[in-house]
């Protein structure tokens, strides 16, 4: 089967819309995503470096109310502490109903299924409340703009990146031979060079070990953060001499960041990388059990381009696998909502413009008993890729549930359900859920069926 | 206040569970033995030299200098070589009681890779390793396949983790106590046809509608509403301000063990203390404090056959790591309450934490895989054959002597 707009635009994009149409060609899709990223100047989400408030706001105000405890002004500060956590709050929301609004109106879906991928490839959670409105910004700084460039300088992104440093403890891990480390009585921690290795690249099967393991711990010594200061280089903090990470050995003499950099390049470009990525991609995008084939393509494409992530998707689009008629992936409840509202058709401007309470009552409750709390995975490993660990009787509980509720929430006008099962669908649409949306009693429930059908929640 | 609004909207349905297309009328059985089993799976690596610290050893206060160990940190003692952690102080009275144990120096057949994930897995499969593949059913569903024909609320798996262990081929229950749905009988039956021909979720889909309208019944309100009442009355949570999802849960499979339910699993996660530990495990503990004092006090009379296993994926590290916390490790301990346990003792062949005693020098090493652990109680509480216990249900495993847990 070769390319179909239906397929892409459901499969490789954010569902189908009445008022846009899909892609025309795999050409017109390449275009797009290489092209200049419209969606994100149009519903605009801060990059990291420059959201508010941040990690800095909140430290200097919590040293002002330190320094006022025990005298009038104490009051106050705290006031101003509580005000700050609430505007934190705010641009969450903001920044959430920008993400629903670009799924909404976006013309190069690619682009933003593409960047949930590699988000949850590279996944941060937020350690403390003050950092919670962050993980977006952190996606859009990070991930973003490499989904169709060179992985390694992902990788390098992230692996600097201060909501990473924290996230896997790499901030505090220090050399047990470095200055401060002696200092201090502190030392190494494992976590990101784990983590780094089993999820980010080689993959758990891949060829290293726990000697790997801690000497690439040793090595990503130096990288650290801290509120006052963001992201540094501490040389004091890196452990002195070479470390040798799947047989290479690395640094030596004054501990540079450059070192790091080329451990990252070194297992950016490393075949099981390859292997683990070109997999990954396609159990995500085509099925939970892929055909080899399709893995070895991609695997090929990402070893032949050194990394080129718009090759490795050129590849997948251009692979016969990826076109074939049966949906054999489940949408996760983010992409089944934002597809939801796409099909309905609901203002983006409006999306963009949710309260905190609009957006919970509308999306983020029922994310979070549809299995799916937002931005709050339960590991380092991001969301589930295996079907059977979403459709479970409590996560169709809540997918049927925002079917039937949220669509009358969303919009007072809705559409014919006889003919939103082709708005939906397709024009191949399940000819069951065509009849059970004309059976209906209501538009409500008739669009709810729709929605909840089997049909609309596969791709 | 929400679970009450919960039950309260599914009352809505109760009248309409015999029109319901999607309920297959087949005959289901009782469970036909009485002891409650509870699964709890602690994710992310409980560090069980913390937990359990075993300050008889000359080497452990070495390994530890800033989480410290023993007297030092309040820990309670309990044999003159094992300490229980502070944040476990409210169930001294329960270990004092025998109702409450651990095991010592196990862990599953997992080694070296220390992947919380593949970790997870093998615990909850129950096998030696990874390699087959395919085999994707967890070892309490595959008790369950012992007894074909069971009831589905047989076996509850509860909250929004999936629970490996007791997926599989024999129908057990699954609900999240905060899930709410209510559909009209027309909706349904309209619900059945749109999910026709796609074997996946015509199967939740049906669960999801039956488990909501089982809730709404009668029994299943008085059941809620005793537990709430029963919370209030005992003396062991005076003071004890409990909330948060654990404590719903915790509820919740009291509320069905009450009842027909022998089998309830659930997870506590929050174990994964790479850095400041001691306030970190802490938190973990109270939270699974919080869960067995729940689960005793909401079984009342049915406490007394009751076993609860506490299992996790892996141990932490012997030595803490640079940030006081521990790095992923090996061996650790299982811990088990329940009032049919024969508690009040730390099981253990102990290795020692010595210089050349830890595995591959940095982790406990284990001395008995948990599994047998796991096999004698399931083989006490059910009179599952040890034949079956290391052929189907534990592959690969001798079950070796009877550590005798049950009463």
């Amino acid at each position: 089967m070769p390319f179909d707009p239906i397929i892409a635009e459901i499969r490789f994009g954010v569902g189908l819309s009445p008022s846009i149409a899909p892609p025309a060609s795999v050409d017109d899709m390449m275009v797009r995503l290489r092209g200049p990223d419209e969606s994100a100047a149009r519903f605009v989400i801060p990059f990291w470096a420059d959201a508010t408030p941040s990690p800095r706001d909140f430290h200097d105000l919590s040293q002002i109310r330190r320094a006022a405890r025990g005298t009038d002004r104490e009051e106050e500060a705290q006031e101003q502490l509580r005000a700050m956590r609430d505007v934190a709050r705010d641009q969450r929301a903001v920044d959430f109903g920008a993400q629903i609004a670009r799924a909404v109106s976006t013309k190069d879906g690619l682009r933003e299924w593409l960047t949930r991928f590699w988000a949850d490839h590279f996944t941060v959670r937020s350690v403390s409340g003050t950092t919670r409105h962050l993980v977006a910004p952190y996606v859009e700084e990070a991930i973003r703009p490499h989904v169709a460039g060179r992985f390694s300088d992902m990788l390098r992104a992230v692996a600097t990146h201060p909501m990473m440093l924290v996230f896997l403890d790499q901030h505090v891990s220090m050399g047990p031979n470095s200055r401060t480390a002696q200092r201090r009585n502190r030392g190494l921690n494992e976590n990101l060079a784990r983590e780094m290795l089993e999820l980010h690249t080689l993959g758990v099967s891949g060829a290293y070990d726990q000697t790997d393991v801690r000497e690439l711990a040793e090595l990503l010594t130096g990288l650290s953060y801290s509120a006052q200061s963001g992201f540094t280089f501490s040389d004091a903090m890196a452990e002195p001499g070479p470390e040798v990470v799947l047989g290479q050995s690395y640094g030596g003499g004054e501990p540079r960041l450059d070192d790091v950099f080329a451990v990252l390049d070194d297992l950016a470009a490393h075949p099981d990388t390859a292997r683990h990525i070109a997999r990954k991609f396609a159990v995500h995008f085509v099925a939970d059990d892929p055909p080899l084939g399709l893995v070895d393509a991609l695997a090929r494409a990402f070893g032949q381009s050194g990394g080129d992530l718009g090759v490795v998707t050129e590849a997948l689009l251009r692979h016969p696998a990826a076109w074939a008629c049966k949906k054999q992936k489940v949408k996760l409840p983010f992409g089944f909502v934002t597809s939801g509202a796409r099909a309905l058709d609901i203002d983006p401007d409006a999306l963009a413009a949710m309260s905190y309470n609009e957006g919970r009552r509308a999306f983020l409750g029922h994310l979070a008993v549809m299995g799916q709390p937002w931005e709050m995975p339960f590991g380092p490993d991001g969301w589930p890729e295996d079907s059977a660990e979403w459709i479970t009787a409590q996560g169709m509980a809540g997918r049927i549930t925002w079917a039937m509720t949220a669509p009358a929430r969303l919009r007072d006008d809705l559409p014919d359900p006889r003919e939103f099962v082709y708005t939906a669908l397709g024009p191949d649409a399940d000819p069951a859920v065509a009849f059970a949306a004309q059976a209906a009693e209501d538009r409500v429930s008739g669009v709810g069926l729709v929605l909840a059908s089997a049909d609309f929640q596969r791709r | 206040m929400e679970r009450r609004k919960f039950l309260m909207s599914g009352a809505a349905l109760g009248c309409c569970a015999a029109a319901s297309p999607l309920l297959t009328p087949v005959a289901f059985a009782a469970a036909p033995w009485d002891t409650r089993l509870v699964v709890i799976i602690l994710r992310g690596a409980m560090d069980g030299l913390d937990v359990i610290q075993p300050y008889g050893d000359p080497a452990l206060a070495g390994l530890r200098p800033s989480i410290g160990v023993g007297e030092a940190v309040n820990a309670i003692d309990l044999d003159g070589f094992f300490a229980l952690h502070p944040a476990l102080a409210p169930l001294h009275p329960l270990w004092q009681a025998g109702e409450m144990g651990a095991v010592h120096a196990v862990s599953t057949p997992y080694r070296d890779k220390r992947s919380h994930f593949d970790g997870q897995d093998i615990l909850e499969a129950g096998l030696p390793d990874l390699n087959g593949g395919g085999l994707r059913d967890g070892w309490l569903n595959r008790l369950l396949q012992q007894s074909p024909g069971l009831e589905a609320d047989v076996a509850y798996a509860i909250g929004r983790d999936q629970m490996l262990v007791l997926s599989g081929d024999a129908p057990a229950a699954r609900w999240s106590p905060d899930a709410r749905l209510n559909l009209s009988p027309h909706v349904r039956r309209l619900l059945e046809v749109v999910y026709h021909g796609d074997p996946l979720f015509q199967r939740a889909s049906s669960d999801a509608i039956a488990i909501a309208e089982a809730l709404a019944s009668d029994a299943a309100i008085q059941a809620a509403a005793e537990t709430e009442g029963m919370m209030d009355a005992s003396p062991m949570m005076e003071g004890i301000g409990l909330s948060g999802d654990h404590v719903k849960l915790a509820e919740f499979a009291a509320g069905r063990l009450r009842g027909d339910t022998r089998i309830a699993s659930f997870s506590i996660s929050g174990w994964d203390t790479h850095d400041n530990q001691s306030s970190n495990i802490a938190r973990a503990l109270s939270r699974l404090s919080d869960t067995i004092l729940t689960l005793r006090t909401g079984l009342g009379a049915a406490w007394g056959q009751t076993a609860v296993l506490c299992m996790t994926e892996f141990g932490r590290t012997a030595r803490e790591n640079g940030s006081r916390g521990t790095d992923h490790g090996t061996g650790g301990a299982m811990l088990f309450a329940g009032g049919a346990m024969r508690g009040g003792r730390v099981i253990r062949d102990w290795p020692g934490l010595g210089e050349g005693d830890l595995y591959a020098g940095r982790d406990l090493l284990p001395t008995r895989d948990i599994r047998a652990y796991a096999a004698w109680v399931m083989r006490a509480a059910t009179g599952v054959s040890v034949a079956a216990l290391e052929g189907g249900i534990f592959p690969d495993l001798e079950m070796g002597t009877d550590p005798r847990l049950l009463l």
